[in-house]
């Protein structure tokens, strides 16, 4: 497969181009959280006043290991994405442009994503390993006593994944 | 009687916490390489792909092969004419997770607070005594995105065993891309309710590329795998022919009222090992 190379943040051009099953390569800082830290975003969303912005960002479902030997941060493979379901469509009529996770998204996501123009990829579940060779730099935002669930901002090289749902709202799994 | 110190055992339990963590199960792995060098759709290829580099990775770099290390899940089988000496089994066992994921993912918490443990334990524990003089130790870190996806469903006998092969596909079918495919399924069938969810966990220890020595069961699992690799969701839920890399079947009697059927899901880096205690040492199944 050849893989696109595309640098983040994402802009809607470089969005509009990629097809559903098209492989690529992320370089470039996405935000890292997942179940509790997006559960506790919405409640501060809910309350008017919220944590932290997530405007024209990458998210990315992910809860480290800690890192060992010479890791920069610790196995960081993706998590289910579709846990995550009831905060998409929001996230992404509020500025989101990308988030990258692994597995099928509900409906609502896919209208979101394509309404929107943006995309979801999904990374290789399992290969935490593999995507810990990716990270050049991590660092801890928001939520510390979340443990792994913390908010994190990393920069990634040559991160692999697949493009799952395009800005077309195609997608790459069946029903 | 043959005296074991429960801290014997935690040794051995806190051993392959670290080792397997970052060794996939080798009979798994080899099943992934053979899948990766069958398939023809790019997508899934590259998924499989991906995952074997990754194993390659954790195995030389001694990195976790999956960020989800999972739950702590040991089965003990302990034979009647073994005295446990020392903690109790229990406690060693947590000492063992304790020690082991130190410097792994702690993902275990509290269900109704969500408040971590801090230390990944307790361990999930399950003791059957058994003939002879050795204990069975089988250890595995259950990751916990197939963990979700697996179910239990009590039929009634009018439904019978066509109606229960049906539900196991459709099982693996609904659970997609979710569970990291190419999946373990482990199946139990018959028994009670928490009995039939136990016999699909102790299922997923066996080798890929074992044969069940029920005949029945042996073919019953062939029928399965050949069906659930015929639904098309492949590696990653990206297509492909590789949905399940083994389908493994256990029963038991159960009631004339019921059919108990269990589905267990394991992802694609099983992360097991079967440690045995005797006269003679340690020996490794």
């Amino acid at each position: 497969m050849n893989e696109i190379r595309l640098t983040l943040p994402l802009d809607k051009a470089a969005i509009a181009k990629l097809n559903a099953g098209d492989g690529v390569l992320l370089s470039g800082q996405m935000l890292v959280f997942r179940d509790a830290g997006h559960k506790r975003l919405f409640q501060s969303i809910q309350n008017g006043k919220p944590d932290f912005d997530y405007v024209g960002e990458t998210i990315y479902f992910m809860g480290p290991c800690p890192a060992v030997g010479d890791q920069v941060l610790g196995s960081c493979g993706p998590t289910t994405s579709g846990r995550m379901d009831k905060y998409t469509p929001y996230m992404f009529d509020h500025g989101l442009v990308a988030q990258v996770g692994k597995g099928k998204r509900s409906p609502e996501c896919i209208d979101a994503i394509a309404r929107n123009g943006g995309v979801y990829f999904a990374a290789i579940g399992g290969a935490g390993a593999l995507y810990s060779d990716t990270v050049t730099a991590v660092e801890e935002l928001y939520y510390h006593d979340l443990g792994t669930e913390a908010v994190r901002r990393i920069t990634v090289k040559d991160f692999p994944a697949i493009v799952a749902i395009d800005s077309k709202g195609r997608c790459i799994y069946k029903d | 009687m043959f005296e074991i110190d429960t801290s014997q055992i935690a040794a051995q339990v806190c051993g392959a916490i670290k080792e397997i963590s970052r060794n996939i199960e080798p009979t798994c792995l080899a099943a992934l390489q053979n899948a990766r060098d069958r398939e023809t759709v790019p997508a899934a290829r590259f998924a499989l792909e991906k995952m074997c580099e990754n194993a390659d990775i954790a195995a030389k770099k001694g990195y976790p092969v999956c960020q989800d290390t999972g739950m702590c899940v040991v089965f003990v089988e302990l034979g009647k004419d073994v005295r446990l000496t020392g903690k109790l089994l229990q406690d060693a066992v947590d000492d063992a997770v304790r020690d082991g994921y130190a410097d792994l993912r702690k993902s275990v918490l509290d269900p109704v607070t969500r408040v971590n443990t801090g230390t990944n334990a307790p361990a999930v524990l399950h003791t059957d005594i058994v003939d002879g003089d050795e204990v069975k130790i089988s250890v595995m870190l259950k990751g916990f995105g197939s963990e979700n996806m697996s179910a239990i469903y009590m039929l009634n006998p009018a439904q019978g065993l066509e109606t229960a092969k049906d539900l196991i596909v459709a099982t693996v079918k609904n659970a997609a891309s979710n569970p990291c495919p190419p999946v373990i399924v482990g199946v139990g069938l018959g028994g009670t309710f928490e009995l039939c969810a136990k016999m699909s966990k102790q299922a997923l220890f066996r080798k890929i590329g074992s044969h069940n020595p029920d005949p029945v069961l042996d073919d019953l699992e062939r029928e399965l795998t050949e069906r659930i690799n015929s639904l098309g969701v492949g590696a990653q839920g990206f297509g492909g022919g590789t949905t399940a890399l083994g389908v493994f079947v256990r029963k038991y009697p159960t009631h004339i009222s019921s059919l108990p059927v269990a589905v267990n899901i394991l992802c694609h880096c099983s992360r097991a090992k079967v440690i045995v205690i005797g006269k003679e040492g340690v020996r490794y199944e």
